[in-house]
């Protein structure tokens, strides 16, 4: 199936059908997100409106570790089967993935001065956060830092290999460890410690980004698909004088 | 499939992410002291050496606040143990009795002298209307 999925052309023509509905859905679940998490949710019994700053931090920091994900399991398909296409994929999720991990450790700031008393503290969820961030800035550098492409994509798909253990560390650190931060409000064992009223707009908020990182994700590998046949084209053309 | 080389850098890839895990797995575990954020009052007289400044946190007992000017006292409870902190500076909004809190400061004989105070936020999201309901019926668990 992935040899099959893996052809650029059949790519192109499966992605152009994607990417029109992962639009629309977007635009709605955004709209309606972002209606309900500023205006038409109830303020938190401590936090006051504060509380609303979770509906952009909590599904920004799920995105950031889902792509993050993403592009680990594409990494072993370019490392293990050698798919270009793999490769590019990963390449374009690095962006928007190290974008969500910004917004998450902004936001989470935003939130901590008025609740914690503090913009920043050094404990296990917030600096293994960081890392993430870090991971997604050093996979970037890598993947650009060789003359010869290829040799870039290999190392940085190590270091995406290398980088998942934090994903289970940032999950669980607050289960691990005294932190600041506290717990799991939503995916934990014994159910959501949160009013149906906040979760609502959480989850729409979560599936507006999904959307949003699946087209950015499409758009910027088609745009490296584009990029690649310039390439070859001129090549072929330099060629030829 | 026998020695094909998908198999081969499949096969290499999984051996060097097993050290990698186990090598990260045993770093975690030798460092799980120096990761915890803050020790509780039970442990902080074995943790805290004089002057090192260390960072406790706990439950602000039930009337034990008192204030003496610029100053805060109180006491902080882990339901082990209690300890009295001495503090003076600005304290975040959700400070009050019951409320879980971090500070940062140095144990000083029998009483942890603050440096900052940071309240702690637990997971519980609830409507404000939710939680006055819950109160007037009398089946309120949570902090005030």
């Amino acid at each position: 199936m992935f040899d099959y999925l893996a052809n650029p052309t059949r790519f192109r023509a499966i992605t152009a059908v994607i990417l029109p509905l992962a639009l629309a859905i977007t635009v709605l679940a955004l709209t309606f997100g972002i209606y309900l998490a500023f205006f038409a949710s109830p303020p938190d019994y401590q936090q006051g409106d504060s509380v609303r700053i979770m509906y952009i931090h909590v599904p920004a920091a799920w995105m950031a570790m889902l792509a993050y994900l993403a592009m680990a399991t594409s990494a072993v398909f370019y490392l293990v089967w050698r798919h270009p296409l793999a490769d590019i994929g990963a390449r374009a999720m690095a962006v928007p993935g190290a974008g969500f991990a910004l917004i998450t450790l902004i936001t989470g700031a935003f939130w901590g001065k008025p609740i914690w008393g503090a913009w920043w503290v050094w404990d296990a969820r917030l600096t293994s956060m960081l890392i993430l961030l870090f991971l997604y800035l050093g996979y970037m550098a890598l993947a650009d830092g060789f003359a010869r492409s290829e040799r870039g994509s290999k190392a940085a798909s190590l270091l995406l290999l290398v980088g998942v253990i934090n994903l289970p560390i940032i999950k669980f650190s607050v289960d691990w460890w005294n932190t600041l931060h506290q717990g799991s409000s939503v995916l934990r064992l014994d159910g959501a410690r949160i009013d149906p009223t906040m979760l609502k707009p959480l989850l729409v908020m979560a599936v507006a980004m999904l959307g949003w990182f699946i087209c950015i994700s499409i758009l910027r590998m088609h745009t490296a698909l584009t990029e690649r046949r310039i390439h070859a084209i001129l090549a072929r053309e330099g060629d030829e004088y | 499939m026998r020695d094909s080389p998908k198999l081969r850098r499949g096969l290499g890839l999984l051996l060097i992410l097993g050290a990698l895990a186990l090598a990260a797995l045993l770093v975690l575990n030798a460092l799980r002291d120096y990761v915890v954020f803050f020790y509780a009052p039970s442990e902080i007289h074995e943790k805290a050496t004089p002057n090192r400044v260390v960072r406790l946190g706990g439950l602000v007992v039930d009337g034990s606040i008192q204030r003496t000017g610029d100053a805060v006292r109180f006491m902080v409870s882990d339901g082990a143990a209690e300890i009295e902190v001495i503090y003076a500076g600005i304290l975040p909004d959700l400070f009050r009795e019951g409320q879980g809190i971090i500070s940062e400061g140095k144990l000083v004989g029998k009483m942890f002298h603050a440096d900052s105070i940071l309240a702690k936020h637990d997971e519980t999201y609830m409507p404000a209307e939710v939680a006055a309901i819950l109160k007037e019926q009398g089946i309120w668990k949570g902090q005030e």
